[in-house]
């Protein structure tokens, strides 16, 4: 369990703006994801953790020991923190083995266990066969894992992990899911990950923390993040969503239902609470959460209607752009029953509806942000 | 006409001694510019980056003030080994000295620092106390520049002419070394020993100077 809240600031520079990092968190067990775009101070979080830089002031506690303390200025070296990095690059010594990089970080123990413990450590990454080559010689498969045995050997109470999967093809980073999961069901290390890719946060996130500009703007399982950004910065970030411009007609508490105006048309909503009669907001609605079909065959409620503009193959969907850009997902064979359509409606289910405060930098440009 | 190797043998032992002294004086001295800030370190970089650019009288000079007679190190050296250190073949090492330094230190320094620093990052992670992490971590990754960098100062210290000449004067047997050699002959108007003696050193330079290209690495 790690509880930390950090400030830093950065102050600005002829190449670099200005920059203050200011979270708090908890994290226990399971995987917890450090999720943002680049510059929101992900990697800048792991490095006041892991004490490669040191903090302005605040507090990191792991477990039972202060790592960093701003007011009584403790402040352990980073040799000290017990917390397991896997960089970026991995990081792995190129001079030495992959037995000898797994040796350096067990070198505290006595000798006859660090045999062992490399021995076992090599067997449980299925490095065994490759333990007598260096880095450059073994594939990336194994460099990965080597890179988070190398980490775990010394027995951390945190595993910290910078963007694992940063630049890795398809298979590899599904080896590396496999042995990220194979981790935490062996050993009961708290995870921190660093990531900007949403995918890898359901692939392998307990909780999610969302940075924006230094600071967390939401936090929570990724599935009920998903289902709630928590303004329309969040629900841009994670990129999800049909984002449309919307005008509150009516709140209904009693039977869970509003009534919302998009455009010209109105659309039937769960009730929305923490909103009033009259707030104009960002309906938020996921693609696949859609589905378009003929006017003919589909009258009825909670429908825009809506020109095609184009049809779009995705490895996992067909998607239909529409005017006013509205992103439809269907499904291959759901899309082929319906292609030769003309005139468009698209249905918006009233229980997946979702809305978000209009912020004040409001990109509209942006109100479809990089859709599956 | 027989030639007397004696200067060049003279000159290899020099250089290697001076090499060998500015490596250990130098590794340590480019590890604290590469690593630690402290006060004065921007003087401490252009203090040992000046003989590069003084005129070498001056340096002599200089040398002369420091370790002469009459110095209180050369009085210390007097009482403790019998006899003089200025002109004898040790200040040809400590002239030699002058020249290899400043060479190994900015290079090995440049060497250091170019160490990508997550390799650091990871050892200290891993535990690696700040002893273990330089001979176990970043000295094996910069070993080939440093390597290149020692065979660049041993040629240079093979060649100075200088300061060898006024702090360990030119005796024939004792502290002529190749360069000074040299300069005797021309004098004298032997131009087929100072000829050869010249083709000599330039070839073993030429050989080291290769050794370091081979050595930089790709």
């Amino acid at each position: 369990m790690i509880r930390a809240r950090l400030r830093k600031t950065f102050p600005a520079r002829p190449d670099s703006a200005a920059f203050a990092l200011d979270v708090e968190f908890e994290a226990a067990a399971g995987v917890t994801v450090l999720f943002g775009p680049s510059g929101s101070g992900k990697t800048l979080t792991l490095d006041l953790i892991a004490g490669f830089v040191r903090a302005d002031e605040g507090r990191i506690l792991l477990e039972d020991q202060i790592l960093y303390d701003g007011t009584s200025g403790v402040n352990l070296v980073p040799q000290d923190r017990n917390c397991g990095y896997v960089f970026q690059n991995y990081a792995l010594f190129p001079h030495m083995t992959l037995r000898e990089n797994l040796a350096f970080g067990a070198e505290r123990r006595p000798r006859l266990e660090r045999h062992r413990l490399v021995n076992e450590m090599l067997e449980k990454f299925r490095l065994t066969d490759a333990a007598g080559r260096r880095p450059h010689q073994v594939s990336g498969g194994q460099r990965q894992r080597c890179s988070i045995a190398r980490a775990l050997i010394g027995g951390p109470k945190l595993l910290l992990l910078d963007e694992p999967a940063q630049g890795l093809d398809a298979l590899l980073r599904a080896e590396l899911y496999e042995t990220l999961r194979q981790v935490r069901k062996e050993f009961s290390t708290p995870v921190l990950l660093v990531t900007h890719d949403l995918d890898e946060c359901f692939e392998l996130g307990d909780e999610m923390l969302i940075l924006r500009d230094g600071q967390i703007v939401q936090r929570g399982t990724p599935s009920s993040v998903l289902d709630q950004p928590v303004n329309l910065e969040v629900a841009q970030q994670l990129g999800r969503f049909n984002l449309l411009a919307a005008e509150i007609k009516s709140l209904d508490p009693g039977r869970n239902l509003s009534r919302i105006l998009v455009g010209q048309f109105e659309l039937e909503g769960p009730y929305f609470p923490g909103h009033f009669k009259g707030d104009r907001v960002t309906l938020c609605v996921r693609p696949e959460q859609l589905t378009a079909a003929s006017r003919e065959t589909r009258p009825g409620l909670n429908q825009i209607h809506a020109a095609l503009e184009r049809v779009v193959e995705t490895p996992q969907w067909m998607r239909l752009e529409f005017a006013g850009q509205i992103h439809v997902n269907m499904a291959r064979a759901a899309y082929e029953e319906v292609r030769e359509t003309k005139d468009w409606m698209i249905e918006f289910p009233t229980r997946e509806l979702r809305v978000v405060s209009q912020s004040v930098t409001t990109h509209h440009r942006e109100s479809v942000a990089g859709t599956e | 006409m027989a030639i007397n190797w004696f200067p060049l043998w003279l000159s290899l032992r020099v250089a290697l001694l001076s090499t060998a002294v500015a490596l250990a004086c130098g590794l340590w001295l480019a590890y604290l510019l590469a690593n630690r800030s402290f006060r004065g370190k921007e003087v401490l970089d252009a203090a040992i980056t000046l003989p590069l650019v003084l005129p070498p009288t001056v340096l002599g000079y200089y040398l002369l003030v420091l370790i002469g007679r009459s110095s209180w190190i050369g009085r210390a050296w007097e009482e403790v080994f019998g006899s003089p250190l200025v002109f004898t073949w040790k200040a040809a090492v400590i002239a030699a000295l002058l020249h290899s330094l400043p060479l190994l230190v900015k290079s090995a320094r440049a060497a250091l620092e170019s160490v990508d620093h997550s390799y650091e990052r990871a050892a200290r992670n891993l535990g690696a106390s700040e002893w273990r992490l330089f001979w176990r971590v970043t000295l094996p990754l910069a070993q080939r520049s440093i390597l290149a960098a020692t065979a660049l100062a041993f040629a240079r210290s093979l060649g100075d002419f200088g300061v060898t000449l006024m702090v360990a004067g030119a005796i024939p047997g004792s502290t002529q070394t190749i360069s000074v050699a040299i300069f005797n002959a021309v004098e004298g108007g032997n131009m087929t020993l100072a000829g050869t003696l010249a083709v000599v050193i330039s070839a073993v330079a030429l050989a080291i100077l290769t050794l370091a290209k081979r050595l930089e690495p790709r």
